[in-house]
Order: C-alpha cells, then structure tokens, then sequence
C-alpha cells in the first residue's frame, strides 16, 4: 500500500498561519485532509495580572484585522464586572465603530483576499491570482474596493482617534465624543460605499448563477448555527442574546453570554493549536455549529433594514427558507451583512443621542466577573475575565470567533480536497480550491489562537508509509 | 530596469502592520508601479523567490521554531531586511509571554480553560511548530531597518517603501517615530 501526504504551506490570503496535509491513498485518491492552525501566543496567561481596565488596549494586539472587536468585547466585559452601565451615546459610539470595523474587514476580504479567486477564477496563475492582478484586470473595481474598505477604517478613525488598534472605549463607556464635522466626514462617504457593496452583491450572485455546479458540490455540510440576535430574531452585531439553531433552523437555545459555559465546551486536537467548540447537550461532534455571515443570516428571522433585508429574503429562498449550508454562500452573506452595516451607519448617524457629551458612567458598583459579547466580522467573540476586587485579573478565558468554525473549516477541507484533488498529477488550481474552503470562511487564525497569527500554508502529500511524496509550496 | 521585488510574511504578530500597509489606500497603484510584490500574506506564491528579492519585510517577534525557519529563509533570500512594527522590533505585546513560559501558556489554553472538556490536551502532532521564548526579529537574524509603532502609520510605511524601491534607504526619525 502506497500513501503520499501534499503539505500546502503557507495557506494564503487568509489571516495568520497554516497549512494543509492531504494524506493521498494508493489509487491516488483523497484518504483524509488536515487543516493545521500552526501559532500560539498565550493572551489567556499574559494578562493574568493586568488590570481590567488596560484590557480594551491589550487584546486588540490578538488581531490587527479585527482590532474594534476586541476592544470593544474587553471593554464590554469591564462594564460587567465594574457594575456599570454605559450612557446611551456611548453605546451608539461603540456601535458605530463596530459597524466600521465590519464594513472593513468583509469588504477587504470580499474584494482582495477571495476576490482574485472569483474574478480571476481559482485555477488562475497564483503569480498574478492576487490583488495587484485586480488591479490588472479590472482597475475600476479595484478602486471602488480601496475606498469601500478606506469608509469602514474611517469610520474607526473618525470615532475613535486610530484606524487600527484604537483607544476608544474604557468600562462604563467611551473617552471621547463626536462632533458634527466627525459625523458630516463619514455621511460624506456613505453613498458610494453602499453602492461598491451592491455592485459586489450582483457580482457574487452572477458568479454564482455561473458556478452553480461548483456550489453545490463544494463544502456543502450540515451543522448548527449560532450568534447573537435581537429580541426579534433579527441580524445583530452589535449586542444581544445569543442564539443556536440546528441544521433545520430549529431553535436549540437562546442565551445570555453570561451563561456560554453552561452551553458550550471546547475539544482540542493534536494536530491544530486551534480548539474546537460545540455544544455540550448534543456532545462532540455531533453538537458542532457554525458562525459568521453565514451562521449569523442561518439564525436570523429578518434584517431590520430595508435593503439588506431586500436581499435576505433572496437568500432565504436558496434552500427554500432552511439554513443555508453552501461554504461557497459565506460570500453572499457576507456582503449582505456589509450592506446592512452601511445602513445601520446611516440610522446611527441619525440618533438624536449620538452627538451627546454624557459618554461615561462613572457609578461603579464592582462584580468581579463579566463576559464581554459581541458578533466580531468572523463570528461570536467572547471575552471571560475573572477579577480581584482592586481590578486586577485572575484568570481570562476567551472563545474567538474563528475558533467555532474550526470543526466546519477541517470538513470543508477535507471535503474539497475529496472533490477536487485527484493524483498522480495533482494540479496547483485543485490546491487552490482546497485553500479556497478555508478562505470562505475568512479565518483569522491570530484571532483564534488568541496566538500569535501564523497562517501561512503549506501542502504535503503524503504516502502509505507516512513518507512525503510531494511538497507543495506554490513557489 | 526591472522593478525591485518585495516580499513580506507575518510571524508572532497581529497582522495590524500589513493591514497598516493596505491603509495606504489609492497609493496602492502608486506602489505597484515602484515595487513587484512576490510572496506575501496577501498573495499567492509561498515563499520568497529562490533568486533572491530586494526587500524582505517581516512584522512579528519570534515565538516558535516555524517562525524561526520563514525568517532565516526571509534573510537569506533578501537584500535589505524591514522589521516592521514593534512585535519585530522589540518582540511587543506577545513577549509578555516570557513573563510565564511558553509551557505555562499552553496549560492554561489547552488544559486548563474553563470551556476545554475533560479530554484537554497539549498539541504535540510533529506538523506543528514548537513554542519557544518569544524574541524580537533582531535576536535571530540581522535586521538592515527598523519601523516601529504598533502599528506604523501608513504614511511611514509608504515613505519607507517608496525610498526602499528607488534604491535609498529611508530615515526612520522624529514624527516618522510617532505613531498615531
């Protein structure tokens, strides 16, 4: 019996660092797909010791691409644990950086990171598959891309003084207020940024009216879906309880974060620094779930605005109103929710409270523990700290959002290299979609290891013996 | 005259630096026509051409033998090294690992957490890196430029870019030194 393993390593366009083994068997066939999450920096033991309220400056250095979301989930969990509720005008601040924060991060990932595969096409040459070759071949758009992602990191500047790694929001609310001529700069840019979002939305929706075999063939799997909701079930990003629906949309809970040990628990492998989260009552595996766009759309009943919601209903109907479980799809979802982000902006910068001064609460009434919640661009990000009465932190434990969809990540490789890679002669373009699973879920491996990112991937094939055959560096 | 090639990774960082660097906005097309970017986080080829490119930039300090070979590889292929952002730099944020060890670390993630099952374990497989100290970039291989800041501003990393490309090399000082 022959086997052959194909390490990719780095996996590109992604956040952070992995690779991919594909053990191969003797009929040239795939045997099984690894994905490796291949980092870890420890945040959960580094801040033991420091003080709750340096915490919303510390773990915004677990991610450079999502640095809002931890600011702002530290932050949360301070509220908690200080007893303090922030002022109506902090809240909606906070708000309205978290919504630059999506609009950035799905808008840089729809456009540069999958974007070479949708447009240039996955079996393009890997030496031009990338943003420079968008530049190429469609300048236009490229610009468009440029500045829909310039809104969102503006938006975070404008509120919170920094585009990346902001010193904004403190327990109790925020530091600084906004202004008219703030508020009159991000209008400014609001129209066209929502017109790139529906120009990609009938990009990807005539991609995949084209590649609907692929679709339907790649990555497609049954699972739970989980994230926050309003009290209405409607799209939330922002604040909320949190919901876990299973494969048929069927509600299993609906939760407060505080209470997220009571439902969830992590597994971990031998082979990934990344954990696995499930749900406990249905045991691993059978209880794994996803997040994300797609999980989060899988759970909503509605979006409460007009046009994103315009859109959900198109993609209610994709599986006849049950969740959708195309890994492909995640693309759809995503500009969806990049397009509610907009016009959620636009309602904020209509709040009566938003240019207020009462910005923070200072009437403490100290809890000692707290868990800070919120639907980071990847999915539920939890914040867990455990604090001494002088408030400093005894222990932290955090579930980051790319961590649930581990579990779905591995089956999408596993599944794609299956479909799609077929030896002897395995072509780099297979490769490319087996990287493409990943990338539809637009992990952030940084994030999830609360590590230290290191996501480059690389893929070797993998013989009977155990002997690698075949290594492939895309080089 | 060809265009000078870059090529960049990230190692124990954030990836706030390379984002810093994407915050150059429409320059961008400005870049492109100085620089052939190769291997990057953000592109496709995976590792920096065997012939060799101008300029290596790293961000991130050094936690783990994987990041140890991607920045011996990054030094033996480039001319003019970058450590780009203070992980790479001074080690930053992540070095407060070293107040505890690396072992401590993985304990408390792996073993201990409140949300791990009881079947908690350290990964060991052989296709993962080992954890070590974590270091800044300078303690394993030579540096030629240093970009603090956490993250750098986009106008200095377009600044040192564009001199690096036109064959200075830039003066990291004064407001260049002052992140915002």
């Amino acid at each position: 019996m022959t086997t052959e393993k194909i390490t990719i390593e780095p996996v590109t366009r992604i956040e952070g660092h992995a690779k991919v083994t594909i053990h191969m068997n003797e009929e040239g066939n795939v045997d099984h797909a690894y994905f490796h999450v291949n980092e870890f920096r420890g945040f959960e033991k580094f801040c033991e010791g420091r003080m709750v309220f340096e915490m919303p400056q510390i773990t915004p250095r677990i991610c450079g691409i999502c640095p809002v979301s931890h600011h702002l989930a530290a932050a949360k969990a301070g509220d908690i644990i200080m007893g303090v509720e922030p002022p109506p005008t902090a809240s909606i601040l906070r708000e309205l950086m978290h919504m630059g924060q999506i609009i950035q991060s799905h808008g840089m990932h729809f456009f540069e990171l999958a974007g070479p595969d949708l447009i240039l096409g996955f079996d393009a040459d890997p030496a031009i598959r990338n943003v420079v070759g968008l530049i190429g071949a469609n300048p236009e758009l490229t610009i468009r891309a440029v500045e829909l992602r310039k809104f969102g990191q503006d938006i975070i500047y404008q509120v919170g003084g920094r585009r990346i790694h902001p010193n904004f929001a403190v327990p109790g609310g925020v530091n600084q207020a906004l202004t008219t001529e703030k508020r009159d700069h991000i209008l400014s840019g609001i129209d066209k940024a929502q017109e790139t979002t529906q120009i990609g939305i009938q990009l990807i929706k005539d991609w995949a009216d084209a590649n609907i075999e692929d679709i339907e063939k790649f990555a497609v799997f049954h699972t739970g879906y989980f994230g926050l909701v309003t009290p209405e079930n409607g799209l939330e990003l922002y604040d909320g309880n949190i919901r876990l629906v299973d494969r048929d949309g069927t509600q299993l809970e609906y939760f407060s974060a505080q209470n997220y040990l009571d439902i969830i628990a992590e597994h971990v492998e031998d082979w990934s620094y990344l954990k696995f989260p499930y749900y406990k009552k249905m045991g691993w595996p059978d209880g794994v779930y996803r997040v994300g766009p797609l999980g989060r759309l899988n759970i909503a009943d509605k979006i409460d605005t007009p046009l994103a919601q315009e859109e959900f209903e198109i993609y209610h109907q994709i599986n006849d109103g049950k969740p959708v479980n195309h890994t492909l799809y995640y693309h759809y979802s995503r500009l969806i929710e990049v397009l509610f982000a907009i016009e959620r902006v636009r309602e904020i910068l209509d709040e009566p409270d938003l240019l207020g001064k009462d910005i923070l609460n200072k009437k403490f009434d100290f809890k000692g523990e707290g868990v800070g919640v919120i639907e980071a661009p990847r999915g539920t990000l939890l914040h867990h700290y455990w604090a001494k009465p002088n408030g400093q932190l005894e222990r932290v434990n955090l579930i980051v959002s790319t961590g649930h969809n581990n579990w779905a990540m591995s089956e999408a490789v596993d599944s794609v290299a299956k479909t799609y890679v077929k030896g002897p002669n395995v072509q780099e373009g297979m490769l490319n979609r087996v990287e493409a699973a990943i990338r539809a879920y637009d992990p952030c491996l940084s994030c999830s290891t609360h590590a230290i990112g290191q996501m480059p991937i690389k893929l070797d094939v993998i013989n009977a013996f155990g002997q690698v055959i075949q290594t492939i560096t895309r080089d | 005259m060809s265009k000078p090639k870059v090529a960049s990774d990230w190692l124990c960082g954030c990836a706030g630096c390379h984002m810093s660097l994407l915050d150059i906005d429409e320059r961008i097309l400005q870049l492109v026509e100085l620089v052939d970017l190769r291997a990057t986080p953000i592109t496709d080829l995976k590792e920096p051409d065997e012939d060799g490119v101008t300029v290596g930039i790293l961000e991130g300090g050094i936690n783990n033998t994987a990041n140890e070979e991607v920045a011996k590889r990054m030094r033996e292929r480039c001319k003019i090294l970058v450590a780009l952002g203070d992980c790479a730099v001074f080690g930053g944020v992540p070095a407060m690992r070293n107040f505890f060890g690396a072992d401590a670390s993985l304990k408390r993630a792996y073993i201990d957490a409140e949300s791990n099952d009881n079947e908690g374990k350290i990964p060991s497989s052989p296709e993962l890196a080992e954890m070590t100290r974590v270091r800044a970039l300078q303690e394993v291989v030579t540096v030629d430029l240093f970009i603090p800041g956490c993250p750098p501003d986009a106008d200095v990393i377009f600044y040192a870019l564009s001199e690096l490309a036109q064959g200075r090399i830039p003066d990291i000082k004064d407001d260049k030194l002052h992140w915002h």
